[in-house]
């Protein structure tokens, strides 16, 4: 699928990890309402990351210790953020979304 | 302290992944990289492990309210090693100040396209719009 390789793309071009651009394509291109693109985007990012991250841990650019320093509390915050999600209408997800890519653009263009 | 801050950022990474969907490295890269000193390019690869934490929880998490389309998400997450090669090759070819103008570019078309679709689309999202509401005396419109 499309998206999948534009996903790849820009996560190779960005060093991102793709949700991005899965969660506005899975919306814009396949219909998806808002929570079934964000559920769905995150278990393409499992395979994306893992690779991604086994990638770079051949090169020994990953640092398992600060990993967990960062991802243990990230895991709490997923759990917390996905059960908060539920109780939005799905209009607030994708004005959250649109936010976030307009805070991500105007990253992009500060020098 | 430094650790405190970068499990806060951490932690709101996750709450970001979970509400709207992504994995969270807009917050774990600068964590990484500013408060454990790690180089961009280091803090870029311990993101993407954390990164696969707040992923597998957060699939978990959704695919239980369900809202995971188990084969989609496999499909889009296995061809994504097509496009990275796809990426690296273009990103030797064209000068990293395009790349941040033509993906800031993007991400604003794409804001602007989900903004219009929310505000057109009915609140309830088992609703369909095939012609049910042309006579709608009750009930919020749009």
């Amino acid at each position: 699928m499309a998206i999948g390789t534009a996903a790849g793309a820009f996560s190779g071009l960005f060093g991102v990890g793709g949700g991005t651009v899965i969660v506005p394509l899975l919306i814009l291109w396949l219909g998806y309402g808002e929570r079934e693109a964000t559920g769905t985007s995150l278990a393409a990012i499992v395979v994306i990351a893992a690779l991604a991250a086994a990638g770079q841990g051949l090169y020994g650019n990953v640092d398992i210790g600060n990993a967990l320093v960062v991802g243990a509390p990230a895991m709490f915050g997923v759990v917390a953020g996905a059960a908060l999600q539920q109780r939005l209408p799905e209009r607030a997800v994708a004005f959250l979304f649109a936010a976030l890519l307009v805070a991500t653009a105007v990253a992009l263009v500060l020098p | 302290m430094e650790y405190v801050a970068a499990a806060l950022l951490g932690f709101a990474g996750g709450t970001l992944g979970g509400l709207v969907g992504v994995g969270g490295g807009v917050l774990f890269v600068p964590a990484l990289a500013i408060f454990l000193d790690q180089s961009q390019i280091h803090a870029e690869a311990t993101s993407l492990l954390a990164i696969v934490f707040v992923a597998l929880v957060g699939a978990w998490r959704q695919w239980g309210y369900g809202n995971v389309r188990v084969r989609d998400g496999l499909v889009v997450g296995a061809l994504s090693p097509l496009g990275v090669a796809v990426g690296v090759v273009i990103s030797n070819a064209v000068a990293e100040r395009t790349l941040e103008l033509m993906f800031a570019a993007l991400a604003l078309v794409f804001a602007v396209q989900l903004f219009r679709r929310a505000l057109r689309s009915p609140t309830a999202p088992n609703s369909v719009r095939s012609g049910s509401g042309s006579s709608g005396a009750a009930g919020p419109h749009d």
